[in-house]
């Protein structure tokens, strides 16, 4: 055995860490989908364990896919909505981590609209604290499975993505998919291009190693992969980011005619839910380039790799 | 191995399926593969169909004090093994913790008509109720030393080591 042991307690961003351990997430994860296509689905690894998915925000496919990965290696694991939870009746974020906490849970999955708050209850809590998703900071689980994808798709080898172009198109400002995925894509040695309407584009990216274009031709054109982000309408109803979703879609989406410019091999990615018609041409959604039921399905495969790595330490214990 | 060959191909003479024999990863893998050349040469049976399994996530120490992240990848064909007779090969057979672990894992995939256990070295010490039907050679240890089978396979010379452990 020849792999390092898993330095870090928590997941709260890709910031944290290094290429090595990126690779070993997504070498782990390839041999979790295998788990996921056997006869019985599950494996006792986490008996005995429990998972608490606190979603303090709107999400299916992510709480769905801790749930299962949970459930496949056999822990127990408990999901708490926004709607459902004491938020809505006044009770702090500190204070909702403090009773959990008191439950004795081993992992606490955190999505949160404020950016930094799985960062703030990692440290009241003595679980592992994974990030899913926190304001317009990180999702690192997102850029792993992001990163799995590719790396299945694109036939590479090992953990260096060189030679790889990745484009990410959308509203970047505000996407914490994006900057978890320029992360951890620039850590794994692939060349980042951004894109979208100048309103969109935080100043100062380009120091986080991306090309940043204003032109989604631009940025496609030799492309091994488009990552379409969606628009969060959710975010921007206090602003006008863009006059209206029409011209976005001209303009900043993918639709046929900006997809006959891609490379032939290229592939496009989505991290959900699409906004069809939109950001998205539906016929590109369903098509032949389209890997975005894939990404769903090792988005469960990373976190497992993900539970498995950080749910078997003794709660409480202090950081290696 | 080439005496255990014989004694499973007499045992299972009957058998209506091709033998499935299943080596534990690491070293029952090129075990097992060596078994399979074996058991052909002696013939009167279908020629048996080879199989791997990982145990890493049905351990029971599996969190403690592993290097964590090595997860291997278990290999079984056509991805149903009810109704086979399975013979699970692994090198050396000491608490019975790894079989246990094995036949858990196996379970997982269906119900096998029955599983046979061979090992290359049986060094005692058991700690569940488990024994093998086949054994290369049996060895008298004592819990403080280790037992190691290094194989061409993996790169080394084949070889069975006895020797005090380092740190017990």
């Amino acid at each position: 055995m020849t792999a390092a042991r898993w330095a870090h307690r928590h997941l709260l961003g890709i910031e944290d860490l290094s290429a090595e351990e990126i690779v070993q997430v997504l070498d782990l994860a390839e041999t979790f989908v295998e788990i996921s296509e056997r006869p019985i689905k599950k494996v006792p690894t986490l008996r005995g364990k429990t998972v608490i998915n606190l979603f303090l925000e709107p999400s299916t496919r992510t709480r769905t896919s801790f749930e299962i990965a949970a459930k496949r290696l056999s822990a127990d694991a408990i999901n708490i909505s926004g709607s459902t939870s004491s938020a809505v009746k006044g009770e702090t974020l500190l204070d909702t981590a403090r009773n959990l906490q008191a439950m004795a849970p081993d992992v606490i999955v955190l999505r949160h609209s404020s950016s930094g708050a799985p960062h703030f209850i990692a440290r009241h809590v003595g679980a592992a604290v994974i990030n899913a998703g926190d304001g317009t900071h990180e999702h690192p689980t997102q850029a792993l499975l992001d990163c799995a994808t590719l790396r299945k798709h694109k036939g590479l080898r090992g953990g260096s993505f060189a030679g790889l172009t990745v484009a990410i198109v959308g509203d970047i400002a505000h996407s914490r998919v994006a900057r978890s995925d320029l992360l951890a894509l620039t850590k794994l040695g692939a060349k980042v291009r951004l894109a979208g309407p100048r309103t969109m584009l935080p100043v100062g990216i380009e120091a986080m190693g991306a090309e940043v274009h204003e032109r989604v031709e631009t940025a496609i054109d030799g492309a091994d992969a488009v990552i379409m982000l969606r628009i969060q309408q959710e975010r921007l109803d206090k602003t006008s980011l863009f006059p209206n979703t029409r011209e976005y879609s001209r303009y900043f989406g993918l639709g046929l005619r900006m997809a006959a410019r891609l490379k032939p091999d290229a592939i496009v990615m989505h991290p959900g839910p699409i906004n069809r018609g939109v950001e998205l041409d539906p016929a590109i959604a369903d098509g032949e380039r389209s890997v975005i039921l894939d990404q769903v399905t090792y988005g469960v495969a990373v976190r497992m790799a993900l539970l498995y790595l950080l749910g078997g330490g003794a709660p409480g214990e202090a950081a290696a | 191995m080439k005496r255990i060959a014989h004694e499973i191909v007499e045992r299972n003479a009957a058998a209506a399926s091709p033998l499935l024999l299943v080596g534990i990863r690491t070293a029952g893998v090129p075990l097992a593969e060596r078994l399979k050349k074996f058991i052909a040469e002696a013939g009167d049976v279908a020629a048996p169909e080879l199989g791997a399994i990982d145990i890493t996530l049905y351990r029971d120490d599996v969190f403690e004090g592993l290097p964590k992240p090595e997860v291997g990848s278990t290999e079984l064909p056509g991805h149903s093994i009810a109704g086979r007779t399975i013979v699970l090969v692994d090198d050396v057979l000491y608490t019975g913790r790894t079989i246990r672990a094995a036949l858990d894992a196996l379970m997982d995939y269906g119900r096998p008509r029955a599983v046979q256990l061979a090992v290359l070295v049986d060094r005692g010490h058991r700690e569940l109720p488990i024994q093998p039907d086949y054994v290369g050679i049996t060895v008298q240890t004592s819990r403080a030393e280790s037992v190691k089978v290094t194989l061409a396979e993996l790169g080394q010379t084949d070889r069975v080591v006895l020797r005090e452990k380092v740190n017990p």
